[in-house]
């Protein structure tokens, strides 16, 4: 199952390496791993959130080696998206397969598309469409709107994005 | 009371009104002490001079000077021939190269003269030249109807904000863009067909690409990143989306779901694009307005509105300017 992994780690080379070994123990599959370098805490250490696929009974023996190797787990458990956005879309969006620019938002692994809705005005006219993409925090919404601002380049599709209520 | 010698360069919608409001305000600035006195008009045919003042009613009703010019210097050598203290620049806008303002601002300066301006062209070319030069010679140089208009933005910032740190402004800077899009939500039509309305309405212009393109609003943000941020920015350095591929469909989608879309400038992030805003936001005002948000430390978020166009209306942010360099020496300078 899916489940996602906040930990704080040293501010020291090899750490993210380190934290990585319990997981391969455990036969983890890696989803995402976003690390938040900008953001240290007051203990001067780094948060880094990691999405994994794995076996939930293996949870508890992963947490104890990461503690074992020094590493703080702020919290282990399933995939929970708190935050969300609202985005449109204009262009030709299905012909430029809608499938492919949803499946780069959820294989991230922190974000996934919901709530899609398609207006289709006519062949050959641009289609318009709404969306909602949903993530585990705020950092990951802007992860998942660059990478859809990206595909919009790509895919020449217009990316209406929310404005925010705070400055940067 | 204090005499002020005004010379007028640029004699078109936004000259006739700081005719018409110069003249009309002028027993009001005499009560605050100022005598704000038009000596001369220039256009590209010509120039008016009078020192006693130029009769308004002689001049309001022509569409350009041809008739009425007493000297056929125009431009430059009208601003240095001319002995003004202060010179209100209003020719048409180029980004590009900034001309004719951009020669016409330097010569004013250097001359020592102050400027007020609703040109944005010499300000987004050149702006820390400009301002080195105002510096360099003891005079200033205003402008706040460049941005947004009649609506208060950059005195707002610079005079009553003062103290709080701004971390951003976003609005609205374009009102023909925001017409389009109104219209477009209101009625269900398709872009073209805003536009044309638009144009029929004299909202937007025949070439409107200047603002549908996004053009004028990235103008405009780079005129409040360099004024009121420092940032030292080009046109080049902002980030441009106009709102030519918004579709009505688009529009209906994002209203079900409580937004608009408006055409949205944002300072410091240099972009210009359409965004969605919450329906009952303050900032998402319709038809012509224009509107910002400015972010801050100390007061939270300021949002103010209003018209961005109109040759009364821009005329108006062009008087409070002039009063606003003979304040600044008078009413509230710091000793
Ligand atoms: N209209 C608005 O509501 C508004 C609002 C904010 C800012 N602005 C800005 O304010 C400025 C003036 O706008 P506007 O609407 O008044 O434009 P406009 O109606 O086109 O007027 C421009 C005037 O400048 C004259 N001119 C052109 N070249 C000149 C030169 N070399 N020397 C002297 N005069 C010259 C024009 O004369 P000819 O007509 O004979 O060429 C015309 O009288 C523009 O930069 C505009 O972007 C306008």
């Amino acid at each position: 199952m899916r489940l996602s992994m906040d930990l704080e780690l040293q501010d020291i080379p090899g750490q993210l390496l380190l934290a990585l070994q319990p997981l391969k123990d455990n036969k983890a599959n890696i989803i995402s791993v976003v690390h938040h370098r900008e953001r240290k805490t007051p203990r001067g250490t780094i948060p880094v959130r990691f999405v994994v696929e794995m076996d939930r009974s293996k949870l508890d023996a992963v947490k104890s080696q990461l503690v074992s190797l020094g590493v703080t787990v702020v919290r282990a458990g399933e995939v929970r998206f708190i935050e969300d956005v609202a985005v449109v879309l204009v262009g030709h969006i299905l012909d430029s397969d809608l499938g492919d620019t949803i499946n780069r938002i959820d294989s991230t692994g922190y974000a996934e598309v919901m709530d899609l809705a398609l207006t289709m005005p006519g062949v050959n006219e641009p289609s318009s469409a709404y969306l909602r993409i949903r993530a585990t925090g705020k950092a990951e919404i802007h992860k998942a709107l660059s990478i859809l601002r990206q595909v919009g380049e790509e895919k020449k599709l217009l990316v209406i994005e929310p404005i925010e209520d705070e400055a940067a | 009371m204090r005499e002020v010698k005004i010379s007028l360069v640029g004699y078109g919608v936004v000259g006739h009104g700081v005719v018409d409001v110069l003249t009309r305000k002028r027993a009001m600035m005499k009560e605050l002490g100022l005598d704000l006195k038009l000596i001369s008009v220039t256009d590209h045919t010509g120039t008016i001079i009078s020192e006693d003042g130029i009769d308004a009613q002689k001049i309001l009703g022509e569409k350009t000077l041809t008739n009425v010019a007493t000297s056929s210097m125009k431009g430059k050598e009208a601003i240095d021939a001319i002995a003004s203290d202060l010179v209100i620049e209003v020719t048409p806008t180029n980004i590009v190269h900034g001309q004719p303002g951009l020669g016409h601002m330097e010569a004013a300066l250097a001359g020592g003269k102050h400027v007020v301006t609703s040109n944005k062209g010499p300000l987004v070319v050149a702006y820390s030249r400009l301002k080195k030069l105002a510096e360099d010679n003891g005079v200033m140089l205003k402008f706040e109807a460049t941005a947004g208009g009649t609506m208060p933005l950059i005195s707002l910032v610079e005079r009553t904000l003062v103290g709080n740190t701004i971390y951003g402004i976003r609005g609205i800077f374009n009102g023909t863009c925001n017409y389009i899009l109104t219209r477009m939500a209101e009625e269900n039509i398709p872009y073209t067909h805003a536009l044309s309305e638009a144009q029929d309405l004299g909202i937007a212009e025949a070439d409107p690409s200047y603002d549908v393109e996004g053009v004028d609003t990235a103008g405009k943000v780079v005129i409040l990143a360099n004024a009121l941020f420092d940032m030292n920015i080009k046109y080049s350095d902002v980030d441009v989306t106009g709102i030519t591929g918004v579709t009505p469909e688009a529009l209906a989608l994002a209203r079900e779901k409580g937004y608009a879309i408006k055409l949205i400038g944002d300072v410091p992030a240099l972009t210009v694009r359409p965004t969605l805003v919450p329906v009952g936001s303050p900032i998402a005002v319709g038809g012509t307005l224009n509107s910002a948000a400015i972010y801050t430390d100390l007061s939270g978020t300021i949002t103010v509105s209003g018209l961005g166009a109109g040759s009364i209306e821009t005329a108006s942010a062009i008087l409070s300017d002039v009063v606003s360099i003979y304040r600044t020496k008078r009413i509230d300078a710091i000793f």
